[in-house]
């Protein structure tokens, strides 16, 4: 796209400013040529480090353009804090991806360059996504975005529920796709107007009870409640997050939902913020029921994957109702919220990783069960995660939504904060059932296991076979992002700090 | 100074769970919770309680974005809960450390940061940090009870967390919708410090749906009659120096929330609910009361009877008199070093019943073992407040200020008195008295558990022979604390009148 658009000498291209992008897709290229390389060593050790060297790069060169506010390519993309920001938790995520991959199942069967190229082109699609200033590069992101994950949920091709998930993710990923560029279309149509802020302004200059416009609206809503899994649009999400192998489960969990809402945050907060008045409601609407199906989907789950992911959709309810207020706060809210939701993520992810290849449960329950004695360096990262999870205090999870609430109160949304409230009080049945069973409950005996050869628990365990005691590094990023939860728990003001700016270029509209 | 007296006893232990040796977590959690002890003597000693300033204030920045300070100071109102708080943890965790535990350096790490957060909770003067910690001090409790408690432990920290935590979050809400409407109504950037919540009070309306919110907390923590529904299994499972502590000190929280933040933060509504927590508060009393003495097990006997007293201290709040409110806060400490050592002697006569917890499985140990059947008798008595004891002082004043102002709550809540008087008796005569049981084994009480109940013996004596010790120095904050609804309620009793005339 890029090298399309140089030798078309059109439009000016800051390449400074786009440099983060330069990263990784030159990563993901060298990613893909290096892991055709025959020696072992290059495919198992050196493409992961290229990998991370990638990301690294990608945030040092965002680190350098902080605080820049320009377009990139004349108006297509545009880099501000908002971008910057969310370019840093992509590619951490990425990097905790890529670690919590390094030596698991999915890149060896899936040939390691493939996996990990695919993973930096999605990340690219993530950063052309928020970076997006008008309809055509939104949906370019977005696509570019997706279409790797499709791949990704599938790679461990000698499993059916990962293909199955694959699949389930590219069909209600493409429904979604459709939608919303459907509803892009009926904007343009009822505006004339690609651009975000001609949008905005056309709209502002009396469009904004057009039947047309308020169809486009409504689908694209839609199309993007699909991606950030916003109920009704969720039913996806056990599924795939159960099926997909569990590092790109967990990069899917905090990335992609990351991108949503930063998107979700650009579209409604500078496209669409004349139509506010018809938006609100029905985001509150969604909001509400996104936590109740949420919640109380995750209380049977005996699945950790599944219970994460109605988890995941519950804490999208509480982010969406960041977006609801439509008030600087409450933009900053939700920024402050997908970082913390990031850290806490990880971390719970990273020990049910190291258990399944640890225990013969899969991600079942079961293979915390008494997890605290056997080995506390995981067991206090989980408990650490949970209790974040269910919001509780000297944990970033109570900042976070200590913030939201008060955004939502302050933005005249009361009620809805008592519904973030309520959803909180039914997660504590089920963040508290993981703690249960890593202290009180006594590990299961390794006879059911051993007796049959193959995985007999639900979910299987994908990556049972790779040799256990190789943990460092998923011991490694559970113990930082745990540590990092609690730190921002205590001295959360740097969190604060670093989404101060970000809402300021949504402000404007705002 | 005062974030040394909280933070001590955390961080001791947590050098403590870093050391691989096995007894030295234990004795560096004790020492930890005695520089707190140490600390807060001091503190008392230099306190003159002539003012109703704060002293020893700690105020930084916690979250500049959201207007939290970490903000800390001590008033006549905590002084002594403070002290009731570290004295307790001091004797509990020395009783814990002559037993074995399973895993021990996770326990004393759990059970000292238990204590940092109690501290914590009382020390606070910022509404949200009061929430952090009101919040954080049940989790070691949560995981203390789940992991070393009895064998229907799953279930009942499952009640337990589900009450408490339901409370906690709806505080939350409320807490963060007050001071965010205290903003937006003043017109000043949002603070969570108490005291500028209180300089400017909400609408009545705003006030009285963020009272409920706060209520609901309170009274489970406490709890209240309603709202009791954790408090047997988890009393029957908590190992008993954990429920020394849990039932002395938690129980106060409670309480002391309504005095700190309710009382002075929303004034109008305190006393638009003023007969529904009274009513509330004395079905406490009565219930706790006669479940105390239908009971047979010796643990939930003291459980309900600490309903029954709790709802003593609530009815001497919200009565909204002077003796009254100092009664309650006199009651708070006296309460909470007679139930400590009360939960501490049951654990040791089911150790000699055969682990049962059962009255009817204890009896007649007190001629084979004087020295305990004392030490037991000197907490039954001061339990159902014998004239002589700081109980009785205590009682006295709740009733004496809810005489004066709501006098037919008073007279009910007296039967409440009498009704201690037997169910009191009557655990000490079967556990002590009667025919022996049949698996009891009457031995006399170790020389350092002895050790261990001497100190609470003596606060308690202490209290007895002066309790002014307290009262004069928590007078001038705790007549502050309830001056606004004083003030209400005297203007709807003069409007009232002048409308009868």
């Amino acid at each position: 796209m890029i090298a399309a658009a140089a030798q078309l000498h059109g439009p000016h291209i800051n390449w400074a400013a786009l440099s983060p992008l330069e990263a990784l897709i030159g990563g993901s290229v060298i990613v893909l040529l290096v892991g055709l390389l025959r020696p072992r060593f290059i495919r198992e050790q050196v493409v992961p480090a290229l990998t991370v060297l990638s990301l690294g790069a990608t945030i040092g060169l965002t680190l350098w353009q902080w605080h820049t506010h320009v377009a990139a390519i004349s108006g297509a993309l545009a880099i501000d804090d908002l971008a910057l920001i969310m370019t840093l938790l992509f590619a951490g995520a990425g990097i905790a991806a890529t670690l919590l991959s390094w030596r698991g199942l999915a890149p060896r069967v899936s040939a390691h360059g493939d996996f990990y190229a695919l993973m930096l082109g999605s990340i690219a699609g993530m950063f052309v996504l928020v970076a997006a200033q008008n309809i055509i590069t939104l949906f370019i992101g977005l696509e570019l975005l997706s279409i790797p994950l499709y791949v990704l949920c599938a790679t461990e091709m000698h499993r059916a529920a990962s293909l199955e998930s694959g699949l389930k993710y590219l069909i209600i990923g493409s429904v979604g796709s459709a939608t919303l560029v459907y509803g892009l279309a009926l904007i343009y149509g009822a505006t004339g107007a690609t651009d975000f802020s001609a949008i905005a302004a056309s709209i502002s200059h009396g469009h904004s009870s057009d039947t047309l416009l308020l169809t486009g609206v409504a689908l694209v809503l839609v199309g993007l409640c699909f991606k950030a899994s916003i109920a009704p649009f969720h039913q996806w999400t056990p599924d795939v997050y159960e099926g997909a192998p569990t590092p790109v489960t967990a990069f899917m969990a905090v990335a992609t939902k990351a991108a949503a809402f930063g998107v979700l945050l650009r579209v409604l907060d500078v496209m669409l913020i004349g139509e506010r008045s018809n938006w609100k409601p029905a985001l509150a609407a969604l909001a509400t029921i996104t936590i109740i199906v949420g919640n109380v989907g995750a209380l049977g789950q005996a699945s950790l994957k599944r219970m994460l992911a109605y988890s995941s959709v519950a804490q999208a309810g509480y982010i969406l109702a960041g977006v609801t207020v439509a008030t600087e706060l409450g933009a900053r809210a939700t920024l402050l919220y997908l970082i913390v939701y990031l850290l806490m993520n990880i971390a719970a992810f990273a020990v049910i990783i190291a258990r399944e290849r640890a225990t013969p449960y899969g991600d079942d329950i079961d293979a915390v069960a008494g997890l605290g004695a056997e080995s506390p360096w995981l067991a206090w990262p989980l408990t650490i995660a949970m209790l974040a999870l269910a919001g509780i205090p000297a944990t970033a999870g109570f900042i976070g939504k200590f913030f939201l609430i008060s955004a939502l109160v302050s933005g005249g949304y009361t009620w809805l904060a008592i519904v973030l409230v309520v959803g909180s009080m039914i997660s504590l049945a089920y963040y508290l059932r993981v703690i249960a069973a890593v202290w009180m409950r006594p590990a299961p005996g390794p006879s059911i296991a051993t007796a049959v050869g193959v995985p007999i628990i639900a979910g299987g365990s994908p990556e049972a076979d790779v040799a256990a005691g190789q943990q460092l590094e998923l011991t490694f990023v559970a113990i930082v992002f745990a540590a990092a939860t609690v730190f921002f728990g205590i001295v959360p003001q740097p969190l604060f700090d670093l989404v101060q700016h970000s809402a300021h270029t949504l402000s404007g509209a705002l | 100074m005062l974030s040394i007296l909280i933070w001590l006893p955390a961080a001791a232990a947590l050098v403590g769970a870093l050391i691989p040796a096995r007894r030295v977590a234990g004795l560096l959690a004790l020492g930890g919770a005695l520089g707190s002890l140490g600390i807060t003597i001091g503190l008392i000693a230099g306190y003159s309680g002539h003012s109703t300033r704060l002293t020893h204030v700690t105020n930084v920045d916690w979250i500049r974005s959201l207007g939290i300070h970490y903000s800390l100071g001590l008033d006549g109102l905590n002084l002594f809960l403070v002290a009731m708080t570290t004295f307790s943890f001091v004797l509990a965790i020395a009783a814990a450390n002559l037993r074995d535990w399973e895993r021990s350096r996770v326990f004393f790490l759990l059970f000292a940061l238990a204590e940092s957060a109690v501290l914590g909770t009382f020390l606070a003067q910022d509404l949200a940090l009061f929430v952090a910690f009101f919040d954080l001090m049940l989790i070691p409790f949560y995981l203390l009870l789940g992991v070393w408690g009895g064998p229907n432990r799953i279930a009942a920290t499952l009640k337990l967390v589900l009450y408490t935590f339901v409370g906690s979050l709806l505080m939350l809400a409320g807490a963060i919708a007050l001071a965010v409407l205290t903003s937006e109504h003043t017109g000043h950037p949002i603070s969570f410090a108490l005291s500028t919540l209180a300089a400017s009070p909400l609408h009545k309306g705003t006030q009285e749906w963020i009272f409920l919110l706060f209520a609901a907390a309170f009274l489970v923590k406490m709890p209240a009659f309603p709202l009791h529904g954790w408090m047997p299994d988890a009393y029957r499972e908590m190992p008993v120096e954990v429920l020394a502590v849990f039932s002395g000190v938690l129980s106060k929280v409670g309480a002391y929330g309504f005095l700190r933040i309710v009382l002075p933060t929303m004034p109008a509504a305190s006393v638009h609910f003023q007969t529904p927590i009274l009513l509330i508060s004395l079905a406490s009393v009565i219930y706790g009361s006669a479940m105390a003495f239908t009971q047979t097990n010796a643990r939930l006997i003291a459980g309900y009877s600490s309903i029954a007293q709790l709802g003593f201290i609530t009815l001497g709040i919200f009565a909204f008199a002077d003796q009254g409110a100092q009664g309650a806060v006199l009651q708070m400490v006296n309460h909470g070093i007679v139930v400590a050592p009360l939960f501490l002697i049951i654990g040791l006569l089911a150790a000699r019943a055969g682990g049962s917890d059962d009255i009817r499985d204890m009896g007649g140990i007190a001629t084979r073992a004087p020295i305990l059947a004392t030490c037991f008798l000197i907490v039954t008595f001061a339990t159902l407040a014998m004239p002589g004891s700081g109980n009785f002082v205590g009682e006295f004043l709740i009733l004496l200020g809810l005489f004066k102002t709501k006098m037919v709550f008073s007279i009910i809540a007296f039967t409440g008195v009498v009704m201690a008087s037997v169910y009191a008796l009557r655990v000490f005569i079967r556990a002590m008295h009667n025919r022996v049981g049949p698996q009891v084994q009457s031995r006399e009480i170790s020389l350092r558990y002895g050790l261990v109940l001497a100190p609470f013996l003596a606060a308690i004596a202490l209290f007895a022979v002066y309790p002014q010790l307290q009262l004069g120095r928590s007078e001038k904050s705790v007549t502050a604390a309830i001056a606004h609804e004083k003030a209400l309620t005297q203007t709807y009793d003069t409007l009232a009148g002048a409308i009868k005339k």
